[in-house]
């Protein structure tokens, strides 16, 4: 019977199936046995009682009153905030590196492959632990605050600064940015139709900006154009008012996005290499601008050999963020150890993060490989 | 644009040279100005806090805390120097840890070399290993080291070598499941791969270090380095796994169907013919998991074990004179982490090369 490749297969098979079901009702039957000796309640009642903790930063409303699961839910804010503050910091940061390491320019070359050298080399963690430092040590206190002007104060306690007066109008520009981004793409994509259509050119670049930045501005004009700002006061022992970037989340995100940012100065470098030069040579034959050369010819072809490295960058950074943990900023991680050190709900507690975390990669993954399979060489 | 005349002689010297390389164009010519300006406006103080009036060598406290702001404070790292490499081992017996990570920075040296590449290695890893348990832990003759005591930078070194070592074969077998036509096997592999890759290493950590004792009948303690341990294997080898499937993958197919052909049966084929050739296409890939993985046993920190990051951390932490030059005892740690890494890093891309031109040849 173990010569037919068939059973052999199905034996393999039925082999796996055993093997986990049996470790796992090992661990399961364990797990049992000792939460019962420990009185421990299995479930996620313990999210509806009263977390009883206040956490610092919180984008959205909490109080130590909230339950555990708001508690949750500010952590995660606070998570997705500094992860997508992150990924866009390091796109940029990453891409000015990349293109600075192939520069004809010897001493600017040196100088961004100096830094990929120094910041991937190095455990994300130390250079966490390095960054708070320099915030927390060597930043003068508040009483000592440096002071730009009455628009920046820069202290221990983070960076303040000051921040408009709330005002219908500044919440209505805020809204229509959105709003006008949508429309910038759906104008992009009518001028892309037209081209296709009739070859008339329509001012594609300059529309989208003219949506992008003007229906913002329109909307705080026509609302009464407010100008008032609301300025940090020093009362006490901490100033009051504008708003505030603590030392943990700028340490966080300054950490994240120049030690992510070294990565993807390599990705793109590899991207803007693959391209063969051939292409950019035909595209001066053709006499087309760098400019255009550029953004019709290189970075199309460098995309598709960009985006799948940097969908995992992206994968990682989220990921890394979770080293807030570390240095004390309230990311998901941090609220849900706090939890777990309360409630002594451990596997409930694990189990949220991990389904957490995994829907978000899934989350960044979908949104890589449809922007990936819309970039993708047609082949007909 | 170049027109058809014949190629010009390159003008040789350090002047042409500087003219080529920083003052071609206008804009260059812009950008290495701007960048001569920062560097002469930035370094100076930077050179002087690191190194010209820093505190070097075995000082007292009150020597760092005179120049205080103006220049490093090197002396903390001769005054924590033993407890940032070796954490809390008892300090008499110290040679023995120190002699664990000169034995095992030898043996990655020694495997790093393409002529050791022969069965003959594996044994002396076995010894090896052997020996550096010995003398971490004792007996035979040493004094007896709970795990618990063990600490600094042969912690990080155990703890990355064994996490890619062990996790290899369980990467292996993931990336065969991955890849095999029998379903079960492979969406079991598909899914192990696809969630540990997905939740951060410190949740994995967390796991380890909280729901272990849950999962374990209840009389049996498991040492937490051991758990930590157990964690980055399995965290490792979803990660070998992905890295050996690229090797995989590049094998051509004729080579699949040629093993089929001979009658070979599915673990000859995958072992004398598809992995030796997969395997050695993956090992830039698994070099560049163990640089990640030599960083990432930092985070080990979270649950309290004392790695080198923390025994770097703790080594100021601890002691109130020498606390506010926790920097410079980063700045430490920092080094010391980079020239591993960006040994291994130069190291991968030379083999990198090297493995792709002899495969041309």
């Amino acid at each position: 019977m173990f010569r037919s490749e068939r059973a052999r297969n199905l034996l393999y098979q039925v082999l796996l199936i055993a093997a986990v079901v049996g470790i796992g009702w090992y661990l399961i039957s364990n797990t049992l046995h000792n939460l019962e000796t420990r009185q421990i309640k299995v479930g996620f009642d313990f999210l509806s009682r009263e977390a009883g903790f206040e956490i610092a930063e919180k984008p959205i409303e909490y109080g130590p009153a909230d339950s555990y699961a708001r508690a949750l839910m500010v952590g995660l804010s606070n998570t997705l905030v500094v992860a997508a503050l992150g990924i866009v910091l390091a796109t940029l940061l990453g891409t000015l590196i990349g293109v600075a390491r192939l520069s004809s320019n010897w001493l600017l070359a040196r100088l961004a492959s100096i830094y990929v050298e120094v910041m991937r080399n190095v455990p994300l963690l130390l250079q966490l632990f390095v960054w708070y430092g320099l915030f927390t040590e060597l930043l003068p206190s508040v009483q000592e605050a440096i002071k730009l002007g009455d628009w920046l104060f820069i202290s221990q306690r983070g960076f303040r600064f000051a921040w408009p007066a709330e005002h219908v109008a500044w919440t209505a520009a805020a809204w229509a940015l959105p709003v006008g981004i949508a429309l910038a793409l759906l104008w992009r994509a009518w001028c892309k139709r037209t081209q296709a259509a009739t070859g008339r050119q329509l001012p594609t670049g300059f529309g989208m900006v003219a949506l992008i930045a003007g229906l913002p501005l329109l909307a705080w004009a026509l609302l009464g154009a407010p100008t008032k700002m609301e300025i940090p006061e020093l009362t006490g022992f901490d100033y009051q008012g504008g708003k505030v970037l603590s030392p943990e989340f700028s340490a966080l995100l300054i950490g994240l996005t120049t030690y992510t940012a070294a990565f993807i100065a390599e990705v793109v470098r590899a991207g803007i290499n693959s391209v063969d030069r051939g292409q950019g040579e035909a595209a001066m034959a053709l006499g087309l601008s760098p400019g255009q050369r550029l953004r019709l010819i290189t970075l199309p072809q460098a995309l598709r050999v960009i985006i799948p490295p940097m969908t995992s960058q992206y994968l990682n950074l989220t990921k890394n963020s979770s080293l807030a943990v570390a240095i004390g900023y309230p990311d998901l991680v941090a609220v849900a150890n706090t939890t777990m050190n309360q409630t002594g709900q451990a596997i409930e507690a694990i189990a949220i993060l991990m389904a957490v975390y995994l829907s978000i990669s899934l989350a960044i993954s979908l949104f890589m490989n449809w922007y990936n399979s819309r970039m993708r060489l047609a082949q007909r | 644009m170049r027109t058809s005349s014949p190629p010009a002689l390159e003008p040789a010297g350090p002047l042409a040279w500087l003219r080529d390389k920083l003052f071609s164009t206008r804009l260059n010519t812009a950008l290495s100005l701007l960048i001569l300006g920062l560097l002469a406006w930035l370094l100076p103080p930077i050179l002087d806090w690191l190194i010209f009036k820093a505190v070097w060598g075995p000082q007292p406290v009150a020597a760092c805390d005179a120049v205080r702001g103006q220049g490093a404070c090197w002396a903390v790292v001769w005054e924590k120097f033993r407890f940032m490499m070796f954490g809390v081992y008892p300090f008499e017996q110290q040679w023995r840890p120190a002699l664990v990570v000169v034995l095992l920075t030898a043996l990655l040296v020694i495997s790093a070399i393409k002529a050791f590449w022969r069965p003959m290695l594996a044994a002396i890893w076995a010894i090896g290993i052997a020996l550096a348990f010995w003398l971490m832990g004792g007996g035979l003759g040493l004094s007896p080291v709970r795990t618990e005591l063990w600490g600094g930078l042969p912690v990080t070194l155990i703890l990355s070598i064994f996490g890619i070592g062990l996790a290899f074969p369980l990467g292996i077998l993931l990336a065969l499941g991955r890849r095999s036509e029998l379903p079960i096997i492979r969406s079991f592999s598909v899914t192990y791969i696809e969630v540990v890759r997905g939740v951060p290493l410190i949740t994995v950590l967390f796991m380890a270090s909280v729901m272990f004792a849950l999962f374990m009948p209840e009389n049996l303690r498991i040492d937490q380095l051991l758990r930590a341990q157990v964690a980055i294997i399995l965290f490792v080898a979803a990660y070998l796994a992905e890295a050996v499937r690229g090797g995989l993958q590049a094998v051509p197919k004729g080579q699949y169907e040629a093993a089929q052909a001979l009658g070979l049966p599915y673990w000859r084929t995958m072992g004398f013919i598809v992995l030796p050739q997969a395997l050695k296409i993956s090992i830039p890939p698994i070099v560049n998991s163990f640089i990640s993985l030599f960083k990432d046993t930092s985070l080990v920190v979270v649950i309290a074990i004392y790695d080198f990051a923390y025994a770097v951390k703790k080594s100021t932490e601890t002691d109130y004179a020498w606390k506010k030059y926790f920097i410079e005892a980063f700045l430490f740690s920092i080094l010391v982490y980079w020239i591993f890494c960006y040994a291994m890093s130069k190291y991968s891309q030379w083999l990198e090369r090297d493995l792709s031109r002899s495969a041309q040849r």
